[in-house]
């Protein structure tokens, strides 16, 4: 669950990112408090409270005054976006890396996506 | 933030040897240091120095803004758990808790006894016939009890097994979530503690030789793996900590943090990455510092 090599704040912000990417934190739900974070990832509350800033400052999560941590509004839209932008260097460029070792170029490519693609769609998850 | 413990140019000399050499340290209040190094670097002389159980040779110590030696005000606000504690010939734990109660002003009767239960420590039996583990339990609870607004642990967890150690980490998370104080904890288990604590203090051969936010650590070092003369032509110019080759393939481990474009780079030419976690970086470190193995903990 967590990794070496990366700080250990941001591994707790995409953790919470991931859950209202997948809906199983709905927009205006309670997130999880820092101690819970803490308790569950078995980190320092400190750490834990530092990927929750992060995420109030990105505007994905507020605070509501002696309640806690709540989704903000639009928060799946943030995320959403960030993670578009990201996609191409965070997927596609190793896949392109790994294709070139193996002698297949970007036609290659396309042609294998689509046949997986029409895999996956023909039995539904 | 005023600092609970500043150290400065603290010296401590046994015979012709630097057990600390102008060691200069500034710990926060409220957060949970690792002090981390190898036998014999100077952990427990500092922490013995820091609970006026031991003195230093020169330079300035000051806990709570004043020198811990024979002050109530500072003592009974400080807690050290000693990996070798001794206890009088004839005390039992149920003795050893009772003493603590009376010293420290905010025990806590209530979490003792849950401990107590959790580790399954024996009250009446004499300490002298407990076994290692029952007798790091006993450390553990007093210093997890106490609630001392600084609490020293040095490797308490010897001869606790993996459930226990379990147990000790976790109470110190929810407790310390529920009464921040400052916590310094000395161990070997590095990989066991990296995500507990929130600044990481590495001491080589009576130096400081890392003093950070652990997490700022987690990527500060990376081990850069593939063809050898690719490999070295890379690292050249670097800050090497380690190499390893088998055949034609190296692994290099250098310090720095590389950008998104380095990264990029790397993966064109073929190169794989792997982290370097807290553990390997204090290893290296080390072993860069060029200290020779110690045989002996000078105390």
């Amino acid at each position: 669950m967590i990794e070496e090599g990366k700080p250990l704040f941001l591994q707790i912000a995409e953790q919470i990112e991931d859950s209202i990417l997948d809906g199983s934190l709905t927009e205006e739900a309670q997130a999880p408090s820092t101690n819970e974070l803490a308790a569950f990832y078995r980190i320092n509350p400190a750490t834990a409270a530092k990927g929750v800033t992060m995420l109030t400052d990105k505007g994905v999560l507020y605070k509501r005054r002696g309640i806690g941590m709540f989704v903000a509004a639009g928060a799946k839209d943030i995320l959403l976006g960030e993670r578009r932008a990201a996609f191409a260097e965070r997927y596609i460029d190793p896949l392109l890396a790994e294709a070139r070792t193996l002698g297949l170029d970007a036609s290659d490519l396309a042609a294998l996506l689509s046949e997986r693609a029409a895999r996956t769609e023909g039995t539904p998850a | 933030m005023t600092a609970v413990i500043e150290v400065q140019d603290l010296t401590k000399t046994y015979k012709d040897k630097n057990a600390l050499d102008r060691v200069t340290l500034s710990l926060e209040p409220g957060a949970i240091y690792g002090l981390l190094g190898r036998n014999g670097a100077g952990k427990t002389t500092l922490m013995s120095i820091l609970t006026a159980q031991n003195f230093e040779t020169s330079g300035t110590v000051r806990v709570f803004g004043e020198h811990p030696f024979e002050n109530a005000r500072v003592l009974n606000r400080t807690c050290f758990v000693r990996e070798s504690q001794k206890y009088p010939d004839d005390a039992t734990p149920r003795h050893a808790f009772a003493a603590a109660r009376l010293f420290f002003p905010n025990w806590d009767q209530a979490l003792a006894d849950e401990l107590i239960g959790e580790f399954q420590v024996p009250l009446k039996q004499r300490i002298k016939k407990l076994s290692r583990g029952q007798l790091s339990a006993v450390g553990v609870i007093i210093g997890l009890a106490s609630r001392a607004e600084i609490t020293f642990f040095d490797e308490p967890y010897l001869g606790l097994d993996a459930v226990a150690r379990q147990i000790f980490y976790d109470r110190l998370l929810e407790d310390y979530a529920e009464h921040p104080r400052t916590v310094i904890l000395s161990s070997h288990l590095i990989d066991e503690v990296a995500n507990l604590i929130e600044k990481v203090i590495v001491i080589d051969d009576g130096r400081i030789i890392l003093n950070e936010d652990t997490d700022a650590v987690r990527d500060r070092a990376v081990t850069v793996i593939g063809d050898a003369a690719k490999v070295d032509a890379w690292a050249s110019g670097r800050d090497v900590l380690h190499r390893d080759a088998l055949g034609n393939v190296a692994s290099v481990t250098v310090l720095g943090r590389l950008s998104a474009a380095e990264r990029a780079e790397l993966a064109d030419a073929g190169l794989d990455l792997a982290p370097v976690s807290l553990q390997q970086l204090v290893i290296r470190l080390s072993q860069k510092a060029g200290t020779p193995a110690e045989t002996e903990e000078v105390r």
